[in-house]
């Protein structure tokens, strides 16, 4: 059973491109792993604040992640809702990476 | 007393509560009026034909603001109250009951209205339209497993509804009366893919079916084809597309065009007063044409814009027309303006979907459609958008191989 504050393994550091972003499940929840350009990770929850839509089929821009079905956009470091239709800030994760693997904190 | 100057927006739909938001976010400091005919908070209409009618309980509207964001922002917001008509002289509309409001600036977001059928009706026929919360709660109560729904036209609403209502069990006839689904929105091949999942579904489509006229027959409704052909239905549903909302602004003598004819600031034939969201038709830059839209997005997009305009920005709205629907578990987005053509680049995603792309006669990616998962095509065409408004002339070969990233194209 997954304790709260535990870290949990992701994905290798190569699974992931820069600018890209992928679906994340663990213990009935969905998250959004989001690689920056620059290659840092980011990890945020996986569903739009406005509609049940995966973030991870959105677009990464920036510092920013886009909503495929509507295009509300939030910061994917903070979680900040950006732009509406997005009105409400998703919870942002802590990430870090231990030898090429990933592992977000939940 | 001087009165506090005001901004005043006729229409709470998605167009004028972005405008009215947008106004008071871009730092007007007088008041902010925003009146709509519904006597609801302004509500998001796309869920009306999709979820609002499937759901097992009636969750209500989804509202696009609430009641104590309307009053941090100190917008005045006039539910269920019609706009009479304007006084350009005197900058002022006036308002169902007698009220007076004298505006600085003017907002015109009317929207549109169901188009009706130019067919003889009996009276006392149960004909449903669908625009409102109010239609949508309607059509609903009607639906029932084994009842009978004629759907009147094979567009974007028609389907929708037929969608909705055959999963609650309903009996669902289309009748089209062009050749083919969609054939102003979207390519043969992919009204294709969508009728076939309509078929799978269990819903019957009539093409080069032209209603004649719609007579009661009992507790129902008889719909007669001008071929002789008959359909019994329950609920009889049109959806034959909308005209948009213009005669407040013609009344006021304002320029009318396809629409509310505006600018590309959005500006009407009046400096002082601006039109947005469907009942607008305006000059758009990446097409050289007057354009007129019926589409979510556009909609609070050019609220937005409207609403900078009005505070004096002088921005053109160039966003390049985006659009949506969701046909059982796939989505339609389509980028750009389809010009019912059918010579396409056609990228197949197998049965994962497909994408359809245009390009102008210069080579310019003028519009993409794509219909599949919404994992599989909506990152496509985001690209394809941003690629359409930058002018870039893809590589035809390129667009067709789906083995070479979309993304790879945008430089």
């Amino acid at each position: 059973m997954t304790k709260i504050g535990e870290w949990v393994e992701v994905c290798t550091s190569d699974a992931l491109a820069p600018e890209e972003a992928m679906r994340f499940d663990h213990g009935g929840r969905s998250f959004a792993i989001i690689r920056s350009a620059e290659g840092n990770f980011f990890a945020i929850d996986g569903h739009c604040s406005h509609e049940k839509v995966h973030l991870a089929d959105g677009i990464v821009d920036g510092s920013i992640i886009e909503c495929p079905k509507h295009f509300g956009t939030f910061d994917y470091r903070t979680g900040e809702a950006r732009a509406l239709p997005a009105c409400v800030d998703l919870r942002r994760y802590d990430i870090k990476v231990d030898s090429d693997v990933v592992f977000i904190k939940i | 007393m001087k009165q506090e100057r005001a901004m005043v927006i006729v229409g709470a739909g998605e167009a004028g509560t972005a405008a009215a938001v947008a106004l008071r976010t871009g730092g007007w400091p007088g008041r902010v009026i925003l009146v709509g005919s519904e006597a609801t908070l302004p509500y998001e209409r796309p869920p009306l034909s999709k979820g609002l009618l499937t759901e097992a309980e009636d969750s209500g509207p989804k509202f696009l603001i609430t009641a104590q964001r309307l009053r941090e922002l100190a917008i005045e917001y006039f539910a269920g109250v019609n706009v009479l008509s304007i006084d350009r002289a005197t900058h002022a509309v006036s308002l169902q009951g007698g009220q007076l409001l004298t505006y600085e600036r003017l907002l015109l977001a009317t929207g549109a209205r169901p188009r009706m059928l130019g067919v003889p009706v009996d009276p006392e026929c149960r004909m449903a339209t669908l625009r409102t919360y109010a239609d949508a709660v309607a059509i609903r109560q009607t639906l029932r497993p084994g009842c009978a729904v004629v759907v009147i036209g094979g567009g974007f609403i028609g389907l929708e509804v037929a969608a909705s209502a055959v999963s609650r069990g309903a009996s669902v006839t289309v009748l089209e009366a062009g050749p083919r689904l969609l054939m102003r929105a979207v390519p043969a091949s992919i009204a294709e893919r969508i009728k076939t999942k309509h078929l799978d579904a269990g819903v019957r489509i009539e093409l080069d079916a032209t209603v004649a006229g719609i007579e009661a027959a009992e507790e129902q409704s008889l719909v007669s084809l001008a071929d002789g052909r008959t359909f019994l239905a329950d609920l009889v549903l049109v959806g034959v597309g909308a005209v948009p909302n213009v005669e407040l602004a013609q009344a006021a003598g304002l320029a009318i065009e396809k629409g509310i004819a505006a600018s590309d600031t959005l500006a009407t034939s009046d400096p002082d007063i601006f039109t947005a969201g469907d009942c607008c038709s305006f000059l758009h830059r990446l097409y050289g044409e007057r354009v007129r839209l019926e589409v979510w997005r556009n909609a609070w997009q050019q609220g937005a814009v409207a609403a900078a305009n009005m505070l004096g920005s002088g921005s053109a709205y160039e966003s390049v027309p985006w659009f949506w629907s969701d046909q059982y578990d796939e989505t339609l987005q389509i980028a750009g303006i389809y010009g019912n053509s059918d010579a396409a680049i056609n990228r197949d995603l197998g049965d994962k979907g497909q994408i359809s792309f245009y390009l102008a006669p210069d080579g310019r990616l003028v519009a993409a459609c794509g219909f599949g998962s919404l994992a599989t095509i909506s990152k496509d065409i985001r690209i394809a958008e941003k690629m359409i408004g930058r002018r870039i002339r893809p590589d035809a070969d390129a667009l067709a191989n789906p083995a070479i990233a979309i993304k790879s194209l945008t430089i």
